[in-house]
């Protein structure tokens, strides 16, 4: 304790050492925070890197999340009445009949939204950053007219659903209790995730989808030349990041909320974005940079509820409690100018493939 | 005549693009009112598209309701598309338009009781510019020296300008002993009202700025240099131009108009800032350079198309009780329908094919693979 106390003394360089042991403290407090923040990210991320590894740029990720957020808010309130025993408890994560075709209708939708950006880029051959703009523009449009128009009967959706019941036996062990809790005392959604991540990676690197995959999304032409259909690939590859895209729009309004709210995804298909780039285009990367901005998040959050001691404190209460929302942003930044720097991806993304043939 | 056909090879796409939109939007309409409230109201569509129409061009204060709505377009819009030109998408434009605003009104409030208004004013408005090109010269130099993608920076950027705004106008900038954090007004420094209820000095902002910018872009060297980077930067390199010296310049021009948009804003129109101030000047101006196809001249009419959907948004909700987000509907139909034009060809049987997208296609060139190679 008096060698903590005294690193802690150290004029400067002993704020370093307050803020490794703030965050040593509140670590296990508020990862349950940083996982809450990071899974939709991590599943726009997990889309951008599917899109963009066959070579499709989607930065529609945004308006397709924000799409099935919505559906899977609406699509509930709409069935609670019509489904006979629609509340039944199933008994697994909470979750009822209705709360189960609402989430397959938002992933649907998703996968509607994917297949208009898929169209554009792939078949009209649109400029893929503008095609995306517009799936973007429109969501927002056509989420917040009939929100306003369904708020108007104040709706009441098909609720949330449950977190895991982990074993206390885990979740109490000392030290890495919290990580069980953390990882697996979670939503249906969130566990999908994990199990995404890992499959994703494994297909991407040691598959022959993957293998073809990477190849359309490098040298299409060369893809295309050994057998490889690309625009069918691209398609589906696209559709695919559509589901997963619309998982994580739904996770917003049915397993951390039970509503939907104008424009709730607030950037995340961005910051999917920039997790793509930090990840280096890897599935295990990507959900690596969305847990590193869900730290950044629950670091921010618990500078405001649990203020730091001694001169940390000080120097935190000095910054207005607004700067702290812009921390996962800041740091977003800063390890894509500073540590990532130039990354190089796929070298087809965001170019349309013209057939031989057509050409 | 052949003049008659060549304007129409120009104007028919957005012209026929709009066309769908409303009836799509007529659709959209019409299928939400028949789900939500089980009801067929044939007239809802008319009546919305009525109230949206007079209530942006049906009495002279529409009109100029709709060139005040148009002004922060037309100058984010302009901002868009000289970064497109230059190979870039701003999509920062959000940010710098706030930290354009935020800049101009603390300069403004310590102006607000001097005469003569104009020099206060003056210098305000310098102040958003100089943010604005501030905000977006941080892309740009991470663009240039790190290769960070500017979508990326950008889009963060946005997100910190709000977090900016709303620390800065509840502590410094607040007025003591405000219920809730909001900022002095503007007073003198503000833009003076020159027509009409509410038509400030700044409409006439937004013709000249795009004069401004479509003599530096088609009249000028450093045009030159900008367009051949946007569209080759092997070429320009070649050439002995320096791309990263104008991606540089670019972003800071591009902020520098998308801050010039808030400092309009907040000196001609809102006066104050709150913690909350908001705006979607960000993703409307895309839609703006889109539409406009880049061009200066476009881009005024394409501003001034989304400018009176947002001046006559408002009084289609009240009378004809249709939300005004279904603008936005309409704005990504438009859009999708002159990205698709091939789409629209086909539907009216259009036989010249007018100047496309090819311009802007220059844009994702620049993502993901090619961008390690362009920079």
């Amino acid at each position: 304790m008096d060698i903590v106390q005294l690193l802690y003394d150290i004029p400067l360089i002993g704020l370093v050492f307050q803020l490794i042991g703030y965050l040593i403290d509140v670590f296990p407090t508020v990862a349950p925070i940083v996982m809450q923040a990071a899974v939709p990210i991590a599943f726009a991320a997990l889309c951008g890197v599917m899109c963009e590894r066959s070579g499709v740029v989607n930065i529609g990720i945004e308006g397709t999340m924000l799409t099935a957020a919505f559906v899977g808010f609406a699509a509930g309130a709409f069935l609670l009445p019509v489904v006979p025993g629609g509340t039944i408890n199933l008994g697994l994560f909470n979750a009822t009949p209705v709360l189960l075709i609402a989430l397959a209708l938002a992933v649907l939708s998703g996968v509607l939204v994917s297949l208009l950006h898929a169209w554009l880029s792939i078949s009209v051959k649109a400029d893929q950053i503008i095609a995306g703009t517009i799936i973007n523009i429109a969501a927002i449009g056509i989420t917040g007219y009939l929100n306003t128009l369904i708020a108007r009967t104040s709706p009441i959706g098909a609720g949330q659903f449950g977190n895991l019941a982990v074993p206390a036996a885990l979740t109490d062990l000392p030290f890495v209790g919290w990580i069980f809790t953390t990882l697996f005392a979670q939503g249906p959604i969130t566990i999908l995730l994990l199990v995404v991540v890992v499959v994703f990676q494994v297909m991407l690197f040691r598959s022959r989808w993957g293998l073809r995959t990477r190849a359309a999304g490098e040298h299409p032409r060369a893809a295309e030349t050994v057998g490889i259909n690309v625009i069918r690939l691209r398609y589906r590859n696209v559709l695919i990041g559509g589901v997963l895209a619309g998982l994580g729009g739904a996770y917003l309004s049915m397993d951390i909320s039970g509503s939907f709210q104008y424009i709730m995804t607030n950037g995340r298909g961005f910051i999917g974005l920039a997790a793509v780039i930090i990840g280096r285009w890897s599935p295990l990367g990507a959900f690596g940079a969305a847990l590193l901005f869900g730290s950044a998040k629950g670091i921010g959050d618990s500078f405001r509820i649990v203020p730091p001691p001694d001169e940390l404190g000080q120097l935190v209460g000095l910054l207005p409690q607004q700067t702290f929302d812009a921390l996962p942003y800041l740091v977003t930044i800063i390890v894509l100018a500073g540590v990532i720097g130039r990354t190089v991806g796929p070298a087809a993304a965001g170019q349309p493939y013209e057939r031989e043939s057509a050409a | 005549m052949k003049r008659l056909r060549r304007v129409w090879a120009v104007i028919a796409l957005p012209a026929l693009s709009l066309l769908l939109a409303v009836i799509v939007g007529s659709i959209v309409m019409l299928v939400a009112e028949l789900l939500v409230s089980g009801q067929l109201r044939p007239d809802l569509p008319v009546r919305a598209y009525v109230a949206l129409v007079s209530g942006s061009l049906g009495t002279p204060n529409a009109i100029i309701n709709t060139l005040v709505q148009a002004t922060p377009l037309v100058l984010g819009g302009l901002s868009v598309g000289l970064a497109f030109k230059a190979g870039m998408f701003n999509i920062g434009v959000q940010g710098q338009f706030l930290i354009g605003a935020l800049a101009s009104i603390a300069v403004a409030t310590q102006f607000r009781t001097f005469e003569p208004g104009i020099v206060g004013l003056l210098i305000s408005l310098g102040a958003g510019v100089l943010a604005g090109a501030l905000y977006g010269f941080i892309p740009g130099i991470l663009k240039a020296v790190s290769g960070a993608h500017e979508v990326v920076t950008t889009i963060m950027l946005n997100y910190i300008a709000v977090s900016v705004v709303a620390a800065i106008v509840s502590t410094v900038l607040d007025v003591p002993g405000s219920p809730s954090p909001i900022t002095l007004d503007t007073g003198t420094a503000s833009l003076p009202n020159i027509v009409g209820r509410n038509g400030h000095l700044g409409i006439i902002f937004g013709p000249l700025v795009a004069i401004a910018i479509g003599w530096l872009l088609f009249r000028t060297t450093w045009g030159f240099e900008l367009r051949t980077a946007g569209a080759n930067p092997d070429a320009a390199r070649y050439a002995g131009m320096s791309p990263r010296r104008i991606i540089v310049w670019a972003m800071s021009l591009a902020g520098a108009l998308g801050g010039a948009a808030g400092a309009t804003e907040v000196l001609g129109v809102t006066h104050q800032m709150t913690p909350t101030y908001g705006t979607t000047v960000g993703f409307d101006s895309i839609a703006v350079a889109v539409l406009g196809r880049n061009n200066p001249v476009g881009i005024v009419f394409g501003a001034l198309l989304f400018g009176g959907m947002r001046a006559g948004a408002g009084a289609m909700q009240i009378n004809a009780g249709v939300p005004a987000d279904m603008v936005y509907v309409l704005q990504g139909t438009i859009l999708l329908f002159i990205v698709a034009s091939a789409l629209v060809r086909r539907i009216f049987r259009l036989r010249a094919a007018g100047p496309g997208l090819e311009e802007a296609a220059t844009i994702t060139r620049s993502y993901g693979g090619g961008a390690a190679r362009a920079a």
